[in-house]
């Protein structure tokens, strides 16, 4: 009987633990979405923000925050899917491989901070490119590549081994049987991969904050070498550096929304693209 | 020398060939002649290298990282392993069926024309001709002519062995060889394969890998004992059979071990 | 053969990349802060204090900052582990298999959160909900900042304790079931044991992660730079001083130069943490 109420309390005792965590995620969520929403509306997303931001849109952050996480992921994909191609199709177990994992576990674990010195110490000061959207989307590209390596891998590696040895024994060479009979396989998991870096991307503070970042900048860029405003820069000019924070909260809590739909729209996007692609190729 | 000396009725002649996977040795110096347009059966329990041999007939073993060989493998004359040996013809010559079918998650028209697609047929009435020749073959036509389109996977375990095969002739290789064809389908749909195969060593010289001691007595005109990575006896299949000259091989016919 | 070969050759070069970047980043890191060994010296950073801008006297000491995010790295483990254990305990046994499908993502869902919202959450919700608790004049200190950094840390170390747990044999749990355990004696007694070493590499993960954070610790800490051991005071991590500071110090000067030496000790540390953490992932971690 008592043993019976012990472990009835300790199951309860964890179930509470895990609902704690959900209820607060959920709160969190819809703090940000109550006080965000009635904020929203078309002009907020498509002016110039005014007065140092205390008034107008975040129409320059939305843009720059685009052009960082275009420019990231063009920089980041063919290098990260390549390194992909390279650990599950032609890596044998040697040294060199050894290392790569290596760097690629180490790279996962670089505190975004020092991504950001290092993109100002490499690309903002010694290839001279100053503070601009190219030297943010190096940096913020170096950051997402393990991530987009270890999907890549994990997709291709998804790709039974049959597929390959069908193809070679029909007489194609070894990159043949890839292009058309392994990488069109993985490309969902691929997509997955991508999309999931480009959230991490559109979020990050810190590496871009010393790389691209402008603090108010109402107009667009017009080259690669220019500042950008980016949305979770601003939301923290708006939060912490503003001489009136407590004045522009509504606008505060737009960015945030805003900024959530974003990470959140495109972390759901990865979810569906991998089931959608799960359903299509089953084997 | 030997290159004179290969006899045009051997499609393939191996001398001395070891084999290892890192430091455990696989095959010991084998040493075989198969005859052109005949089935050749490899026999033997799980493990004594029948399979291994096989695959170095097209050089599958290659992908596998930290393989060693040495000795000679002679296919119609040409050392495969010979530096100048491309890969690629290698394999266009020696085709190959897996243990378990590998349809390509592609139309049955494609899984069938990627062979030919790779190998720079571009025309689709020429692609349409080859898909309809090679399914004939392997006697798929009449089951799947309607519904080409349609996805690989759907088909039968059976079908989709035969579709292989179908894929594996669409490159119009001399020598076919099949690794247990058979052995993860039903009965019906062996005696199909196995049909087939009598049908096809008209025209091909095939090697196939067997667990099935009846299978490989019924099929093959030639039969290979394999134990613990040696070739223990060849023969004629009827004499290996009816009379075997080495104790291991008449132990492991009549049951007593395998 | 020999255009094959070449796309490999491409391929080896695109997976090199990482070790490349990564060596780029000692080598700049070390770059941007090696004349500070000359003028004023290591030792320098052993200071008690950290005073960059001053009239008389530049101090540069790390520990202030080291401490300060010991402290915040201690106090957020504290209330993340033993949350995240008891909830990667629920999702891996006892949730049902529709509960857990929900769950897991939902909880993902925090990871992926941008930190800046996180920061900005703490400092409009968290921060004056600690003021007003604990009666102080700001909320803004070691306690909040942490509060936030325990819920970044707990995605990360749910989901690699849930797979360490998961990877233990069901047969060793069959074998206590059928030996008359309960279904609770069975988790703690046999499971969580087995699956220790993947729950602790975990930790060091999450820890990893905590340490590295910038935005909501620069946000919620309040960001003084002292040594103390009281969560109710105010903070600055070695994180936070790099963002707050490096914005607006000369280029090349001995305090743009100690920044980066924040920035080495920051890599050495997580870079550790990780490498360690992977080996007990390697050595223990695969039952399967």
């Amino acid at each position: 009987m008592t043993h019976n109420l012990t472990e009835k309390l300790v199951i309860s005792g964890l179930r509470f633990a895990t609902y704690a965590i959900v209820i607060v995620i959920g709160y969190i969520l819809f703090d940000i979405i109550w006080h965000g929403l009635p904020v929203l509306d078309w002009r907020f997303l498509t002016e110039m923000p005014r007065r140092g931001g205390a008034e107008g849109g975040i129409f320059p952050a939305i843009v720059g925050t685009i052009y960082l996480i275009a420019g990231t992921i063009i920089i980041a994909l063919p290098f990260g899917v390549g390194s992909a191609i390279y650990l599950s199709e032609y890596a044998s177990r040697n040294r060199l491989t050894e290392t790569i994992r290596l760097a690629i576990i180490t790279l996962a674990g670089v505190p975004s901070i020092v991504f950001g010195l290092f993109g100002l110490g490499l690309f903002v000061l010694y290839f001279n490119f100053g503070p601009s959207i190219l030297a943010g989307s190096i940096t913020l590209a170096c950051m997402v590549l393990p991530t987009i390596i270890v999907t890549s891998e994990e997709a291709l590696r998804a790709v039974p081994k049959s597929f390959r040895e069908g193809s070679l024994a029909l007489g194609t060479t070894k990159w043949q049987a890839i292009r058309t009979n392994v990488l069109p396989y993985s490309f969902g998991g691929i997509i997955t991969g991508a999309i999931l870096g480009i959230g991490r991307a559109a979020g990050e503070t810190a590496p871009i904050l010393l790389t691209v970042a402008a603090f108010f900048l109402p107009r667009l860029p017009k080259s690669i070498f220019d500042q950008v405003m980016a949305l979770p820069y601003h939301l923290y000019i708006l939060a912490t550096q503003h001489p009136d924070t407590s004045k522009v909260l509504p606008l505060q809590y737009g960015t945030a929304l805003v900024l959530l739909i974003l990470v959140l729209g495109l972390s759901l996007g990865a979810i569906i693209t991998r089931s959608h692609f799960r359903r299509k190729y089953r084997w | 020398m030997v290159g004179q000396e290969f006899s045009n009725n051997r499609a393939i002649e191996v001398n001395s060939l070891n084999f290892y996977y890192g430091d455990s040795q696989a095959l010991f110096d084998i040493n075989i002649a198969i005859p052109r347009k005949m089935v050749t059966a490899l026999i033997g329990p799980s493990g004594c290298g029948k399979s291994t041999f096989l695959r170095t007939l097209n050089r599958m073993n290659d992908i596998i990282d930290d393989v060693r060989l040495d000795g000679r493998i002679m296919v119609d004359g040409d050392d495969i392993y010979d530096s100048k040996m491309n890969i690629v013809t290698l394999r266009k010559k020696v085709g190959m069926v897996f243990q378990k079918s590998n349809p390509f998650p592609k139309s049955i028209f494609d899984n069938v024309a990627y062979g030919p697609r790779i190998h720079g047929t571009k025309s689709n009435s020429q692609l349409a001709e080859i898909v309809e020749k090679s399914l004939e073959r392997s006697g798929l036509w009449e089951e799947v002519k309607d519904r080409l389109d349609d996805s690989a996977l759907g088909l039968s375990g059976g079908q989709q062995q035969r579709l292989c095969i179908a894929r594996a002739l669409a490159v119009q290789p001399e020598i076919l060889l099949m690794d247990e064809p058979a052995s993860a389908l039903d009965p019906r749909s062996t005696t199909k394969v196995e049909d087939l195969i009598g049908e096809l060593k008209k025209d091909y010289t095939i090697i196939i890998v067997t667990h099935n001691m009846q299978q490989a007595a019924r099929d093959s005109d030639h039969t290979a004992f394999f134990y613990e990575g040696r070739l223990v006896e060849y023969d004629e299949t009827s004499n290996l059979f009816t009379n075997p000259k080495e104790k291991q091989t008449e132990d492991y016919i009549t049951g007593r071990f395998g | 053969m020999f255009k094959d070969k070449a796309i490999k050759g491409v391929f080896v070069g695109m997976a090199s990349t990482s070790i490349f970047i990564m060596l780029l980043i000692f080598v700049f890191l070390f770059k941007e802060a090696f004349p500070f060994i000359k003028h004023p010296g290591l030792s320098s950073l052993l200071d008690m204090k950290w005073v960059p801008v001053s009239f008389q006297q530049e101090r540069f000491g790390l520990l202030p900052l080291a401490s300060g995010t010991c402290l915040i790295t201690m106090l957020a483990m504290l209330f993340a582990v033993p949350v995240s254990f008891f909830s990667s305990i629920y999702i891996a046994e006892v949730a049902r298999p529709m509960e857990r499908e929900i769950l897991k993502p939902f909880i993902e869902l925090l990871a992926s959160i941008p930190s800046v919202v996180l920061g900005f959450f703490g400092l409009i919700v968290l921060a004056p909900l600690i003021k007003s608790f604990f009666g102080l004049q700001s909320g803004l200190n070691a306690i909040s900042g942490s509060i936030l950094l325990a819920l970044m840390a707990t995605p990360t170390i749910i989901s690699v304790s849930e797979d360490a747990i998961n990877s233990v044999p069901s047969s060793y749990k069959n074998a206590s079931l059928a030996l008359g355990a309960s279904r609770v004696q069975t988790i703690f007694k046999v499971v969580v044991p087995a699956a220790l070493p993947g729950i602790i590499a975990a930790v060091m993960l999450g820890a990893g992660r905590v340490i590295g954070e910038t935005m909501a610790v620069l946000m919620v800490t309040g960001n003084a730079a002292r040594i103390t051991a009281n969560p109710l005071e105010s903070v600055r991590t070695m994180t936070a001083t790099i963002a707050a500071e490096m914005g607006e110090v000369p280029f090349g000067s001995t305090h743009y130069q100690a920044l980066f030496w924040v920035g080495i000790v920051l890599l050495v540390m997580t870079f550790s943490l990780n490498v360690f953490s992977q080996k007990i992932l390697k050595k223990y971690g695969a039952f399967k």
